[in-house]
Formats: C-alpha cells, sequence, structure tokens
C-alpha cells in the first residue's frame, strides 16, 4: 500500500460517509470548495502540487491534525483565503513528510466571515504556533486555545487586517 | 552548557537583543529573559521588516510580483524567482524548455553557492573572527559579478519569466562559471577549511552547541540545512523533484548530530554538491531556445496549488489560489526561516547568551524572508 | 641615579609623546596589518599610505558631543576612560627602553605594573557599571572575572623569572641576560641545567593576550554577542580614551613580555645593545597580537576561565615548582 493510499486510509475514519470519488478537483476549484462535501480527495501532484486534499469540518481540524501528526507528518503552513462574496474564510493546512517518501497534504476549512473562529492544532504541532498567529494577524481569524494569539508581522497596535478583500488602506 | 542547578528564575532580568544588534544580522529583535549570562527564556520579536507581500501580490497581475520575489531573501533570490516561476506555470500550464530549465538550474545553484559564501562569512564574524568574513566575500564578488553579466542584477534578480529565463547565457559566462568552481575547489579545502573549519576554537565553540533533534525538527517544520543537520536526508531536489535536477548526480549531504556543527559541515559539503549539479548541467546544456510560448495575460484555471522549492535556507512554498482572474486571489509564502528560527525559543532555553547567539547563526537566518 | 628637574621633565614629555604617538600610531597599524591579512589595502586616503589617518580619527571624535546618557551614574561614567588611560601610560615609568633610558629604575618595578594593570581592570569595571546599560554591565562582569583569572598564573610565572633574576627591578633583570640571545631567560641556563622558562614564556604571553582584553580573548567587547561591552554607551573622546589605554596596554604588554623573557634591549648576537632591538622587540610582539587577532574566532568565556584555572595555573605552578628546584636543589 503506498503512502498515499495509507494516510487516506488513516483520514478515512474521521468522514463516516465516502466522499464523492467523481468530481475531479480541476472542475470545482474555488467555487466547488463550500459546496463539496466533507471528505478525502486524491489530487493530481503534477497539476496541484498536492496529492491528498482534505475538506474538514470545523470540529474535525485537530482530530486531522492528529492522524496526520501519527503518521509523521509535519506542518509546512497555514494560509487563510477570505471568500468574500460566500461570507467564508478559508483556513489551508499544508503538510508534508520529511522522510524519504513523499506525499503532500492540503487541509482545509472554512469558517464564518462574521465571525470566524477555528481551533487551534498548536497542541499538536508547536509550528503551528506562528503560523496561526500570522494568520490571524492577517485575516483576523481567532485560533481557539490558542496560548499566545498576538500580532507577529504587523505592528502590535494595527486595527486592521490586511489580506481581508474588504481591506482599504 | 545545561542551566545550573541554583538558577533562581525570580532573579531575572530582560535583555532585549535587537532590533538593532551586530549579531542578528538585519532588523530581528529577541526578547530574553536572562539570569547572569543564562537564557531563562527568549522569544523572538518578528516583524520590523514586513513588507506585506501577499497583499501587493493580489494587487498585481503574475508577471507584476516576480521582481517581488527577488526581495524577500536577497541572498538567494534566484529561487525565490524559480519558484515563482515554477508556481505559475503550473497552473497556467506553460510548457519550459529545456535550455531555459538548465540555465535556471545553473544560475539558482551558482546563487546558493554564493548564498552559502555569505552565511560562512557572517557565521564567523558571529564567532568573532574578521578576516574569513574577506575571504567569502571575495570568492563570493566574483559569483556575483558572473551573475550580474547574464541577469543584469546583483541581488535581487528578476530574471525568470514564465516561460523561461529573460537572457540566454554566452560562451563567456560558462568559461567564467568553470573558472570558478576551479577556483572554489582549490580555495575551499585550503583557505576554508585548514584555516577555519579545523580550528580548534570554532570547533569547540559550535561542536555540542544548540542541538536540534529530527522529532524537533518535524515538529516545527523546519527544513534545509537545519534538518539536515539532524539526521533528516530532506531536499526537495531529491524528495519532491522538480525543474531538471532529477537529471543530474548530487548527494544530499546529512548530518546526524544535530549541533551547530553539523549545520555547518552540511553547508560547506552543500558548496560542493552545487558546484557538481552546475559542471553536469554544463556538460549537458542542450541548445534551443531560452523562452517557451507564454500567453500576454496569464489567467490560470481556478484552484489550488503548490510549489515548493529548495533554498540555500530550505523549503520555500508558494501556496497559490487562483479564482480565473489575472491576479492571484490569494499567495501565501512559505518561507523556510520563519518556520527554522520558530524552534529557537525552545532550544535557546538554558544556554549562555554567547552560544545562543553562535546558534542562531548557525540557523542561517535572512530577515526579510522571515518577515516577508 | 642623579635626578634633576630637566631629566623629569624630558622623560614626561618623553613617555608622554611615546604614549600618545603609539595609542595613535598603533590604530593605524592595526588596520593596515588587517588589511594586509584580508587582502585589502586598509587606509590610504588621508596622507601617504593612509598616516594622517589617526590624526583624522582623533579630530573627529574631538569634535564630537560627549554625550553622557539619562540615568548614568555622572562622576564615574566620566571618570572611568580617564583611569582605563592614566594606568597605561604611568607603567611606562619604569619600563628600561635601553641601559640608561629609562624614567626610573625602581626597585620593586615589576610589583607596581602589575599593581597599575589591576587599575586599568577597574576602569573597565567602572566604565561598565557606570554606564546602565546591561551589555555594559554583563561585559563589566566578565572583564572582571577574566582579569582575575589571567593574573594569577602571570605572577607564578613571573615569579620564576624574578626567582633566576634574583630582582623585582625590570632594568637589573634585563641586564642579567646581556650578551647574546643564549643568555636570555627565554632560553636561560642555569647551574647547567636547562630551564622551563620557555613555558614561563609562552603561558605569560597568552595572560597578556587575555589581560589585554584582546581577541581571541575579547570577552568584555565581544561585539558581535555584547555590541561593544563596556564601551557601548560611550561616544567621543570617551571612547577615545578606552582605544587608547587599550593600545597603550599592549605596548606595556609586549614591553614587559620583552624585558622579562626577551633580553630587553639586547642585541641577540650580542654585538650592539641599544634601544632599537628593544624597539624592534615590542613591535615584533605588537605585531604577533594583531596577527593573531585577525586570524583567530573569538572563544566562550567559559572555555576562557577554563583555560585558565584548569590549565594555565597548574601548570604555572608545576613550572614555578620545577624551575625553583632546577635553580636550588641541583
Amino acid at each position: 500500500m503506498g503512502l498515499v493510499e495509507r494516510t487516506q486510509a488513516a483520514l478515512a475514519g474521521l468522514f463516516p460517509e465516502p466522499a464523492s470519488p467523481a468530481a475531479p478537483q480541476t472542475e470545482e476549484g474555488c467555487q466547488g470548495a463550500a459546496s463539496r462535501e466533507a471528505g478525502v480527495l486524491v489530487t493530481d501532484q503534477a497539476r496541484h502540487g498536492s496529492h491528498l486534499d482534505v475538506l474538514c469540518r470545523l470540529d474535525q481540524v485537530v482530530e486531522v491534525a492528529r492522524v496526520l501528526d501519527r503518521e509523521g507528518y509535519f506542518l509546512e503552513s497555514i494560509s487563510g483565503v477570505d471568500w468574500l462574496d460566500k461570507g467564508q474564510f478559508e483556513v489551508i493546512y499544508d503538510y508534508n513528510r520529511l522522510d524519504g517518501e513523499h506525499c503532500r497534504v492540503m487541509v482545509r476549512t472554512l469558517t464564518d466571515r462574521s465571525d470566524p473562529a477555528v481551533p487551534t492544532i498548536f497542541g499538536v504541532f508547536p509550528a503551528a504556533d506562528w503560523h496561526e498567529r500570522e494568520t490571524f494577524d492577517f485575516y483576523g481569524i481567532h485560533f481557539q486555545g490558542h496560548p499566545n494569539l498576538t500580532r507577529i508581522l504587523l505592528p502590535e497596535d494595527a486595527d486592521f487586517h490586511p489580506l481581508r478583500k474588504d481591506y482599504m488602506p | 552548557m545545561t542551566v545550573p542547578v541554583h538558577l533562581r528564575h525570580d532573579e531575572t532580568f530582560v535583555l532585549n537583543l535587537g532590533p538593532q544588534h551586530p549579531a542578528t544580522h538585519g532588523v530581528l529583535r529577541v526578547k530574553l529573559t536572562m539570569d547572569g549570562e543564562y537564557i531563562v527564556k527568549a522569544e523572538p520579536v518578528l516583524g520590523y521588516i514586513h513588507r506585506m507581500h501577499e497583499k501587493l501580490a493580489e494587487g498585481g497581475t503574475f508577471a507584476q510580483f516576480m521582481p517581488n520575489t527577488a526581495r524577500m531573501d536577497y541572498l538567494h533570490a534566484l529561487a525565490f524567482n524559480h519558484g515563482w516561476a515554477l508556481v505559475v506555470e503550473k497552473a497556467a500550464g506553460i510548457e519550459v524548455p529545456e535550455r531555459a530549465e538548465y540555465i535556471r538550474v545553473i544560475t539558482v545553484e551558482l546563487n546558493r553557492i554564493a548564498s552559502h559564501l555569505l552565511w560562512w562569512a557572517a557565521f564567523l564574524l558571529d564567532l568573532g573572527g574578521f578576516s574569513p568574513l574577506l575571504y567569502a566575500f571575495d570568492d563570493r564578488e566574483q559569483i556575483i559579478d558572473l551573475l550580474e553579466r547574464v541577469t543584469g542584477s546583483r541581488l535581487t534578480y528578476c530574471y525568470m519569466r514564465f516561460g523561461g529565463v529573460y537572457n540566454d547565457i554566452d560562451q563567456e559566462f560558462i568559461t567564467g562559471t568553470r573558472a570558478i568552481i576551479k577556483r572554489l575547489r582549490e580555495r575551499l579545502p585550503r583557505l576554508y577549511h585548514d584555516l577555519v573549519t579545523h580550528n580548534i576554537i570554532l570547533i569547540k565553540r559550535i561542536k555540542d552547541i544548540g542541538f536540534i533533534t529530527a522529532e524537533q525538527c518535524r515538529r516545527y517544520g523546519a527544513t534545509g540545512p537545519v534538518a539536515r543537520g539532524s539526521g533528516i536526508s530532506y531536499d526537495i531536489r531529491k524528495n519532491e523533484p522538480y525543474s531538471v535536477y532529477p537529471e543530474f548526480d548530487f548527494d544530499v549531504p546529512v548530518f546526524g548530530e544535530g549541533d551547530s556543527m553539523a549545520r555547518y559541515m552540511v553547508r560547506m559539503h552543500e558548496i560542493e554538491q552545487s558546484m557538481r549539479i552546475i559542471e553536469q548541467a554544463l556538460d549537458k546544456l542542450p541548445g534551443g531556445p531560452v523562452m517557451g510560448k507564454a500567453p500576454k495575460v496569464l489567467k490560470p484555471e481556478a484552484g489550488y496549488y503548490y510549489v515548493a522549492v529548495e533554498t540555500a535556507r530550505g523549503s520555500l512554498g508558494y501556496r497559490l489560489v487562483s479564482n480565473g482572474d489575472k491576479s492571484p486571489y490569494k499567495l501565501k509564502l512559505r518561507s523556510p526561516t520563519f518556520s527554522n528560527l520558530s524552534l529557537f525559543g525552545e532550544v535557546a532555553e538554558g544556554m549562555l547568551l554567547a552560544d545562543a547567539l553562535a546558534f542562531m547563526g548557525s540557523l542561517d537566518l535572512v530577515i526579510p524572508e522571515i518577515d516577508r | 641615579m642623579e635626578t634633576s628637574i630637566w631629566r623629569a621633565l624630558l622623560y614626561l614629555v618623553g613617555l608622554m609623546a611615546f604614549a600618545g604617538v603609539n595609542a595613535a600610531w598603533l590604530g593605524w597599524c592595526e588596520r593596515k596589518g588587517a588589511a594586509r591579512i584580508q587582502r585589502r589595502i586598509g587606509p590610504c586616503e588621508a596622507g601617504f599610505a593612509g598616516l594622517l589617518q589617526p590624526l583624522a580619527d582623533g579630530l573627529k571624535l574631538m569634535s564630537k558631543q560627549l554625550l553622557v546618557p539619562q540615568g548614568v551614574d555622572g562622576i564615574i561614567f566620566r571618570v572611568a576612560p580617564i583611569l582605563a588611560m592614566i594606568p597605561a601610560i604611568t607603567s611606562m615609568a619604569v619600563i628600561p627602553f635601553a641601559e640608561n633610558v629609562g624614567a626610573r629604575a625602581m626597585e620593586l618595578s615589576v610589583l607596581l605594573l602589575f599593581a597599575l594593570a589591576s587599575i586599568g581592570m577597574i576602569a573597565i569595571l567602572l566604565g561598565g557599571w557606570a554606564s546602565g546599560n546591561k551589555y555594559a554591565l554583563i561585559s563589566a562582569a566578565r572583564s572582571v572575572s577574566q582579569s582575575l583569572a589571567y593574573e594569577i598564573p602571570m605572577l607564578l610565572t613571573v615569579i620564576t623569572v624574578v626567582m633566576i633574576s634574583g630582582s623585582m627591578n625590570l632594568r637589573d633583570i634585563a641586564l642579567n641576560q646581556q650578551g647574546g640571545f643564549w643568555h636570555w631567560n627565554i632560553f636561560r641556563v642555569e647551574n647547567g641545567h636547562f630551564l622551563t622558562m620557555w613555558i614561563s614564556f609562552i603561558i605569560f604571553f597568552i595572560c597578556s593576550v587575555a589581560e589585554t582584553n584582546r581577541a581571541p580573548f575579547d570577552m568584555a567587547e565581544a561585539e558581535s554577542e555584547l555590541v561593544a561591552g563596556f564601551m557601548t554607551e560611550y561616544g567621543s573622546m570617551g571612547f577615545g580614551l578606552f582605544m587608547m589605554g587599550e593600545y597603550l596596554n599592549i605596548v606595556v604588554g609586549a614591553c614587559l613580555t620583552a624585558t622579562l623573557f626577551l633580553g630587553g634591549w639586547d642585541c641577540p648576537f650580542g654585538l650592539t645593545p641599544g634601544i632599537w632591538w628593544f624597539l624592534l622587540k615590542i613591535y615584533v610582539l605588537i605585531f604577533t597580537f594583531i596577527w593573531i587577532r585577525w586570524t583567530y574566532p573569538r572563544v566562550q568565556v567559559y572555555r576562557l576561565l577554563n583555560l585558565s584555572w584548569k590549565i594555565l595555573i597548574p601548570f604555572s605552578l608545576a613550572n614555578l615548582l620545577v624551575t625553583a628546584a632546577l635553580i636550588k636543589v641541583f
């Protein structure tokens, strides 16, 4: 069993109903993000750079991180995306491996734009500390349970979140 | 050195290291809680040179962001160029001529050598050795001169284009590159290793100082020479091959000790491996155009794209989210030292100030890249 | 020795000039030497080969405002640089430059020199303490522990010299070594035994590098760790005096090494002894100081102390015993 399948199997336990195997990633693109069911999709690494695309609910973020931690992944980055017209923030976690085999997992979750809050995975990966602070800094997404959610790159007295699409300097 | 047992946490003081300090090489600030010369707690404070490149990317077209990429890691700017070209080419499905990829690899590897030489110089300066700085700059200057000939700039390159490179290399560049490799092959063992690497003071200063375990690397997401110095054989050029790297025969230097000396040795060996890559690329260099067909207005398909490249400091990731428009909808830069520095606090605890600064030097920090 | 007011005045002016010229132009020598080692040119604009550079630097430093930051201990802050300079110049008084060139040949001149050297350490401590800066304070603490650690082996090795010379007068010690390099203390043969004075010389030289706060033992002003150490808050001539004091300490250290071990003004071949041999010896030693500084990286502070307490002190003690035994027992 290849690494991709093994990871897929490990993650499958979190998503009871199997994700629709049809709909290739390219067709849904960003529009499909909201409409898609939560689940694991295999994507074309040569085309998109990641092997697995995991869309999870907010309450599954920590559990997904735990599973990937167990499987020996490391957190590469956390990025936010502001889907202004859909009224949602998306948080993308990129996981990768440091050992010989290669598998890149993109984990996405969506949160409401009016009250953005995502559970922190600081307890699983200390790497998330700074990445979550950065995402909070730029988007104002609250990572619940983060011990020190303060601004990291912008001045501490800034009262704006510059990467929001409706931010006007 | 470990924390002595008598350490009293109620007798500490705060030492503000930076944002202007000779050892931070830029505007990094570290809030150190000290007990005498022992560090009780180290807290890096970032953002003094933050320029919000990610917002700038959203404001312009894909091509307009290319010059910005070189303003982050000014020491290995061509790798940042390369990564941005690769991610946009991936998203927009642009074909690159083979010769262009070869030229990209040659210039990126030359730039990597220059970056490692400068790291070496600055690291020795951190340790109080001034003369090696000038020796390394002497060599680096020649590489920079060579790159200036072909790219048109010395530090903040904007050399790559979507679909190729902007300028073809000529015979003079090729002979110059071979001459530099020959010169470095002579000077590395004689000057760099005999004078510095085997120096007892240097060995005592960086051996067994600043241990990073492989597990710490994984939990903090440390990559590049930091991970390879901790026994992790992770190099994107090998693990997730991009460009024409699979066509070259090179090794990934790995040292398992996890101390500053291991990271030092990794970088010194990487210089040699980069020279091997350049030699092979020059030997195999195919003919043909250096610029492929690329549409005037780029509108990549909507979707999520990720490209990672190996810079001198580790894994650089471009996370691009496109909505089919002519400017990136979202661009996230995963810069290697941002993650590498995040483990500084944990490792520096209980160290002496002088050792912590030697350890910080061994991480090879480039502040504009951390702050973006 | 006959003393007249003219002689005292002559030596006062002469020594001040010697000290001033050395303090200024050693900076130039250091920069040129460093440049040669680093394959650069070094200062070359002001005057021929940059020889007027020290004057330009001095003028610049003197034209700057002497900033006394808020919250510092004003008096001590001002006194410290002067205190760094005075002992170094005073030390010159007892150094015998040649058989008949020397301001004062005191009986206990060795003791006086070490007493004065300790005052220089106090200047650093005061400067660092008064600055009210944490880097300066750490630097002052380092400096004191370093000086304490290195004065002990230094004195222990000097005792060996005093033993074989039977005098604490520098002039007598030098006179004792006349007549060619085989008479010098470093190659001393006593009662048919070759003494281990070359060990004393090495220990003494290492200690004098450490005592003068020179790289690789420049703990006190480790610029990549402590910014500028005790000089962090100093500008203008406050900084200038510290720098001059540092160079003068090097001169005194070299003079002492030359007198104690290298025969003072003696010619190596037993021919024409004179002041030029003394000057040649001290400048060769000073060049060695410069050479070492621009070659080696800095050691860690605890290794520096370990080197003294765990290696140099036991060695110098053993050396002392062996020398005493060779002189007296056999």
